[in-house]
Parts: structure tokens; sequence; C-alpha cells
């Protein structure tokens, strides 16, 4: 690659070891995929784990002197004014926890502990190049915002912010952004809960590819299409989409497609749809507990449970996870107690694969969110999955008809 | 002795391994894979109940969100349950990252005729820096 002298610099080691050996992997990806030279980022979101390999690397840069030029937002771990107090976090996790704290602290990055930063605090204009790791982040500010990002890992993005540049190959290139794939949409999307299952079923037919969908409504919410590429890009590595005449890059299908033949069309259908949830699902019935919140829930969401809930009592758990922005408009609005009233949780800073939730292991619970019950499968929780008016009524009920 | 057959690659992250190589046809992300046994966790994958360990493991690409590769693969390094050599047809950042960081050979841009002579169970070297990957026939 051809580095500037700034950049030789830094992998030189004259601005410090930690940011020498973060330039240092940057060269190796960019060697990887053959780039010629560094793009500068303007941005970046970093998709903290509170994991021990996350940690390691995160120590590792910060004690070698690493300071982010481009200061990042960052995922969430589990929320420390909540979960050691109520003790569902031991005194190793809390350790654990308070320790990825104070390394991204030192690294200088924006500990706003949430997934959707793309949502209210840290958003992309057109054509901007920005280094966000996240399944659910990358597609939306690829997609939704137009702006330029690979699908970054935590540890790439991390470098990215240490350095404030990213090797210049993929999705930063204007020709690798084209939809080779069109996806006709021929399903009912009257409720989000569709776009979740739209997402995990399609990377198994269009593979590698970008989609450019057709037949996506042009009021399609925020939520529909955060679910979508959470999905998308966790079921398979789906970093980007298209929707005709509503993302900014393809106001017509030819746009989409820069003016080239897609390589084929594919219809989903309802049918598709509903094969996908009876795979995903675990059998109807009874339920201990409801998680609602991967992705973050947004406001919209929060508002929603809360409209539902009012005046009645939950049967079983109910856990909304939720940015710190989202949680402090959720207490202003009243939501909150709406929501503690019946007997619900609204928290902060918090993700479903965090170590606070063993106390759910070996049992059943009801999401909206197919990637919640995947990485949770790990810790032993299982999901049936329903859209959140239906998680919200099994919640209620004590089950899922 | 038995015979070599020698194909060329490209190098992605450093260095110089050998195992028995371990074919799967589906993607793989490195958090459903077991860190104490190197397993594979997966349901219905195509290396489900399979490990990973000391293996050359030979796969399309990675999957899964932006922070579980890396993290899978330092428990099962930690462990020393790792696979010793990764040999992919499409890298992606996240594998990309992962695999330099925790200092795993990875390569791509294998010849099509090595493909068609592997088998799992046979033996493979892959040398990222002199870009060579030998099969053992």
């Amino acid at each position: 690659m051809e580095l500037t002298a700034d950049e030789r610099r830094m992998l030189e080691g004259q601005d410090g070891e930690g940011t020498a050996l973060a330039m240092k992997i940057l060269v190796g990806i960019g060697e990887a995929f053959r780039a010629r030279r560094f793009a500068g980022i303007s941005r970046a979101h970093v998709a903290l784990s509170n994991q021990e390999g996350d940690l390691w690397f995160a120590e590792k840069l910060a004690a070698q002197g690493a300071r982010c030029r481009v200061p990042p937002t960052v995922n969430p771990g589990f929320c420390l004014a909540v979960f050691p107090a109520e003790g569902m976090a031991t005194p190793e996790e809390t350790a654990m926890m308070q320790r990825t704290f104070q390394a991204y602290r030192t690294l200088g990055a924006r500990l706003s502990f949430s997934c959707t930063p793309y949502l209210f605090d840290n958003i992309p204009r057109l054509g901007e190049i920005v280094a966000f790791s996240e399944s659910s982040a990358t597609p939306y500010v690829n997609s939704v915002w137009g702006a330029r990002s690979n699908r970054e890992a935590a540890q790439s993005a991390l470098c990215a912010a240490v350095t404030g540049v990213t090797p210049e190959y993929g999705l930063l290139q204007a020709a690798n952004r084209k939809a080779t794939v069109v996806v006709e949409v021929d399903a009912d999307l009257a409720d989000d809960f569709a776009y979740q299952l739209l997402g995990w079923v399609l990377p198994k037919k269009i593979a590698h590819r970008i989609p450019a969908f057709v037949g996506i409504p042009g009021d399609v919410s925020p939520e529909a299409l955060m679910n979508l590429g959470a999905q998308l890009n966790t079921s398979g590595a789906v970093p980007m989409y298209h929707i005709i005449g509503v993302t900014p890059e393809a106001p017509t299908l030819e746009a989409a497609c820069q003016g080239q033949a897609p390589e084929t069309t594919i219809r989903i259908r309802q049918g598709d749809l509903d094969a996908q949830l009876e795979e995903l699902s675990a059998s109807p019935g009874p339920i201990d507990f409801v998680m609602f919140g991967c992705p973050h829930f947004t406001i919209r969401q929060v508002e929603r449970v809360a409209q539902r809930l009012r005046g009645q009592r939950l049967k079983t758990e109910m856990w909304i996870l939720t940015s710190a922005y989202t949680l402090n408009l959720a207490r202003r609005m009243g939501l909150q107690e709406a929501i503690e009233a019946a007997g619900g949780r609204i928290v902060a800073d918090t993700c479903v694969d965090q170590p606070c939730w063993k106390h759910l292991a070996g049992k059943t619970g009801a999401t909206d969110s197919p990637k919640c019950a995947y990485y949770c499968h790990r810790r032993d929780l299982r999901f049936v999955l329903r859209s959140l008016d239906g998680c919200v009524r099994a919640a209620l009920k004590g089950r899922v008809e | 002795m038995s015979r070599k057959r020698v194909f060329a690659c490209h190098r992605i992250s450093p260095g110089t391994a050998w195992g028995e190589a371990l074919l799967s046809v589906d993607d793989i992300c490195f958090y459903l894979v077991d860190p104490q046994t190197g397993i594979v966790l997966e349901k219905g994958h195509d290396a489900e109940g399979r490990s990973v360990s000391g293996k050359v493991l030979i796969f399309p690409s990675g999957k899964g969100s932006s922070v579980v590769q890396t993290d899978g693969l330092y428990h099962l390094q930690k462990n020393g349950q790792g696979p010793t050599a990764m040999i992919v047809r499409h890298p992606d950042t996240v594998l990309v990252a992962a695999a330099i960081i925790m200092g795993i050979p990875l390569v791509d841009d294998v010849d099509e005729e090595f493909y068609r002579l592997l088998g799992s169970g046979r033996r493979v070297t892959v040398d990222a820096d002199g870009q060579t990957v030998t099969l053992e026939e």
C-alpha cells in the first residue's frame, strides 16, 4: 500500500506502540483486500462486547498508549448501575465490565453503550467515509444514510478510530455498492416484524450479493429498516441493501444497479416468511420471560409496549433493552413508570448477549428478534419468535398461543 | 513417501502451519464453536459435531456479527483448540481482522484444482508468507 507521511509515521511508532499496532493491523487488512491506499474517516462505531477477546485487545491498545483520533460511539455491555446491585452479575463479571468501561474510556471512546447510534448520536451524511462495526449499524449507515463503511470487525473499527484512517476497498468504492440481485417482496409488510423474517431468510438465497428490494413501501419505518439490516447481517454477511424509491442510492432500479443488468431476480413470498418463522421459533406454549431490544428499542417501540401494558399486570418477566438516550425520554414521558407498574423493566447500556442473563438459562422466552434467539442459544436461552404485539400478549398471559 | 501438489494462493494473515483438512461448505461463525473442544455447535451446520482443533479449516467465508469471530477465536486459541490455518474463498473484514489479530495464517485465491482434489482428512500445509498451499496425496 502507498502510505502518506502521516500514516508511515504512525506505522513506525512515532505516535506510540498502540497506534503502530492499530496501523499494522489496518495495513494487513488493506493488503488482504488489495487496497492501494488509506482513506480518512470522519466517524466510527466500535462493537464493544465486554467479552474476553474484546477486552484483551482494547486493554492492549490502551496500555500501549493508543488514543482515538476519531472518538467512536460504542456498543453496550451490561449496565453497572443495575445488574451488580440486583445480584445478576457476579463480582468477577462486574470487575470485567468495569475493566471494559475503563479501557474504552482510556482509549478516548464516547461511552454511549448502544448498538443503534445511527438513529440519534452518530449519523453520517450521504457519501461520508466511516468505519462502523456492529451488525445492525453497518447496513443502516450504508443503506439508509448512504455513508460508506465496510463490514468492520469491532477491532478493525477501533483501529480505524485510533488512526483516523481505513483501507480503501470494498464498499468505500462506488462500483462495489451496486445491487446485483433484485428481490421482489410479495408479502404482508404491515408489521415491522415481517422485516426481521425477511432479513433472516434472504442471505441463504443471495449469498454475498447486494440486494435491491422492490415492493417495500415508501413509508417503511426506521425500526423496520433497523430490523432488516440487523438480520441480513447476522443470518449472513450482507452489509448493504437498496430499496428502490426509498434509499438514497436507489432512486430507480437502474441507479441501484449502476446501469448494469442484475444477475438475477428472486421473489420472496409470504410462505417464505412463514416457513422461516416456523424454523426459527420454539413451539408455542408457556413462557418465562420476554426479551426486547436486540437491536436496542427505539422510543417508538417503547411507547408501543407502554401503551399495551397500561393498567395491566405481566405474568412473566419482561426486559426492554435500550439506549441511555431513549431511557431518559421514557423516564421523562412516564413510560418507564407505566412499564414498571405492569412488572416490566427497561434498562440502558445492556446487550442480550451478556453474562447478566444467567437466571434465564434453560428457560423459554419470547422475543421479536431472530438475532437475539441466535446468539442466546450459546447461553441456553430458548425463544418463541413473535411480533412486538405478540410478545406483549404472551407476557400478559404467560404463554404464547 | 506421499506425493505433494503445490498450489499458489494469496496471503491474508501471515505464518505457516499444517494439519488435517476440515472442509465446510457452510460459512463459519467461531462464536458457535465450543471453546473447550473446538466442536462446531451450530445446528444444521455442515460441520456440526466436528472439531476445528488442530485442523486446516477450509470454508467459503466467515459470518456473524462484528465481535464474535475475534472472541470465538480468542477462546479457541487460549485453550489450544483453534484451527492451525484457514483457507477461504470470500474473505470478509471481520474474519480477516480476527485472523491477523489472533495470529492464525489465512489465505484465499487458491486454484480450483485444489478444491477438486481435496477431501476432509487430507493433510494440508498453508505457507501464507510464501503464498502456497500444499496438498499431500
